[in-house]
């Protein structure tokens, strides 16, 4: 179980890849919320990355 | 030019709660109380604060006053570019999870309470040791005087000009208060302040980008707005990025992340953790602060919506909020930015003056130092390091101390082979480490130098020109150095200089 776990980690990039290349996101369309996209992308992968830390840290002890 | 009346009740307001926090200050040296004329106590609040204290203490420490200025002033003046901090705020905490846990295992492991301290032990190299150290507190230095200077902003936005008293008076005092309870109380000063500070601090905020956007009509009018100033200002400016602000903006936000916990206040933080899990979640929850740095970030969107019209950028946020609340909130905002200068201003000392003490003047002035020695000489110095700081506010031009903090960044990334590297693998050698670390600190301080001080170098490739950091450029000098430069140290001397951990000294110790 743990041997098959150790790829996890490896989904901390994700985030990266998210965000290292702006012109993905650079837009104004779609709005949400009245903020344009640039930001509402740049504030959900804050809560993204968050999420795939507490899953790597939970597979940790499992 | 301090353009701000005098208002007494934002005042009272404002002193109630600053002496409140004086009061916490003194208190603090007998919560958890232990021996505070051993280093580890004084410096680290004896590694026993837990997840929650934690993530208080790393958070009042990481999200300055000065971010909580400079950020909104960058946005209100050139708008999207100044958003890097977000995707800055994002790659940093994975970084901490795969590292700092490993950092905290060895550093218990063997006593140790600087991350020169680690590098010593691990190389065997004082010499590397030691440029570890002086790249922390030479970057500590001006970090600690723009808190200084995020105070002044506030002071002026108070206006306490009017008061007569002279624009020194209420930062020397400000500063008395902060040196003295750092001395008596060391780490858990700051430790007990950030549950205050940071709870003033998600109020102010959450009431700021609640209440103004409806005053203004939604956010929408206010990005619209926001355009429009921005149209009229020309240049490299608007909501989005301009197609040359690409590799700027996620070079800028990569090299940050990189340097955040290289440096010695991020480390002393996170040392003063009880324990590897601790640390982990925290970088699981601390991404909240995030949130909030990039809600501080957009009020300079609102500030120009609210036809704020300030010539300096960093006055942008306080006469948002003057204009938007009735003073006594005024007030109440006012002392959580001022709190909030407080918290990694004493932390920032507290780490400069471990290092100082641990690495240099223990390293090469008095190798037989007791431990009460050594925790006074790091009280003193941390007093010593923030009158440097404050002289350098009070005489100093400001440029002076934001040049300086510049440069303090691009020098922290240069000990990431030694500290990063060196917690995976010692392949590369200490005094390879140490010619990197020479080639780095050189070619970044000569191109922002060249660039005017500025971060950015434009490096051109097949015709095209793009803007790199140049914090990252100089650490890939630094790389190719210690890797060349490897196995030719292997070849004059076949055996490396002694290590003094081992492989499960990083792992998480097995409860017994």
């Amino acid at each position: 179980m743990r041997r098959s776990r150790r790829w996890l980690p490896l989904i901390l990039l994700i985030p990266f890849v998210a965000l290292l290349w702006p012109p993905f996101y650079n837009r104004i369309d779609p709005t949400i919320a009245g903020l344009p996209f640039f930001y509402a992308w740049q504030f959900a992968w804050i809560a993204i990355t968050a999420v795939l830390t507490w899953i790597v840290f939970r597979g940790r002890r499992a | 030019m301090s353009g701000a009346k005098l208002d007494w009740t934002a005042l009272g307001v404002f002193v109630f709660f600053f002496a409140l926090v004086t009061v916490l200050g003194f208190v603090a040296a007998r919560w958890r109380r232990g021996d505070l004329s051993q280093l580890h106590e004084w410096g680290l609040g004896g590694r026993r604060f837990g997840a929650f204290v934690t993530w208080f203490l790393l958070g009042g420490d990481l999200y300055t006053a000065y971010t909580l200025i400079a950020v909104p002033a960058l946005v209100y003046a050139v708008g999207a570019y100044g958003f890097f901090a977000m995707p800055y705020t994002v790659f940093v905490y994975p970084i901490v999870f795969l590292t700092m846990p490993r950092l905290w295992n060895v550093c218990r492991k063997h006593g140790w309470i600087t991350s020169a301290d680690f590098v010593e032990g691990r190389y065997g190299s004082r010499g590397l040791a030691l440029a570890v150290a002086i790249t922390g507190v030479l970057a500590t230095m001006p970090y600690i005087a723009l808190q200084l200077v995020g105070l002044e902003v506030v002071f002026e936005a108070m206006g306490f000009g009017a008061l007569g008293i002279g624009k020194e008076t209420p930062l020397l005092i400000a500063f008395v208060i902060l040196a003295l309870y750092t001395y008596s109380s060391g780490l858990r000063a700051p430790a007990l302040i950030a549950f205050i500070k940071d709870a003033m601090l998600y109020i102010t905020v959450i009431a700021a980008v609640v209440i103004i956007p409806i005053k203004l009509g939604g956010y929408g009018a206010v990005f619209a707005a926001a355009e429009k100033a921005f149209a009229a200002k020309g240049g490299d400016t608007g909501v989005i990025l301009k197609p040359d602000q690409y590799w700027p903006f996620a070079t800028l936000a990569l090299g940050s992340a990189f340097a955040l916990f290289l440096y010695p206040h991020a480390t002393t933080a996170t040392l003063s953790a009880n324990g590897p899990d601790t640390i982990r979640r925290n970088a699981v929850w601390l991404p909240a602060y995030s949130i909030l740095l990039g809600l501080i970030a957009l009020l300079g969107y609102m500030a120009l919506a609210a036809h704020i019209d300030v010539k300096n950028g960093s006055m942008a946020v306080p006469a948002l909020i003057n204009a938007s609340f009735p003073p006594w909130f005024a007030g109440f905002c006012f002392a959580a930015i001022a709190l909030g200068a407080l918290v990694p201003a004493a932390i920032m000392s507290i780490g400069a003056a471990n290092l100082f003490t641990r690495n240099i003047w223990r390293a090469y002035v008095n190798d037989r130092l007791t431990d009460a020695q050594e925790s006074r000489i790091a009280k003193n110095v941390s007093l010593l390091v923030k009158f440097g700081a404050l002289l350098a506010v009070l005489y100093l031009p400001t440029k002076f101390a934001i040049d300086l903090q510049l440069l303090g960044g691009i020098w922290m990334l240069q000990i990431f082979p030694a500290v990063i590297c060196g917690l995976f693998t010692r392949w590369l050698r200490a005094p390879a480490l140490l010619l990197g670390w020479i080639a780095g600190m050189a070619l970044g301080s000569a191109l922002a130098y060249h660039q005017g001080l500025k971060p950015v170098y434009a490096v051109g490739f097949g015709g095209q020109h793009y803007g790199i950091y140049i914090g990252l450029l100089a650490l890939v000098a630094n790389f190719i150095v210690a890797i060349v430069a490897t196995p030719v140290a292997a070849m004059l001397r076949r055996e490396p200089l002694p290590d003094r951990t081992q492989i499960h000294d990083y792992e998480d110790a097995v409860p017994d």
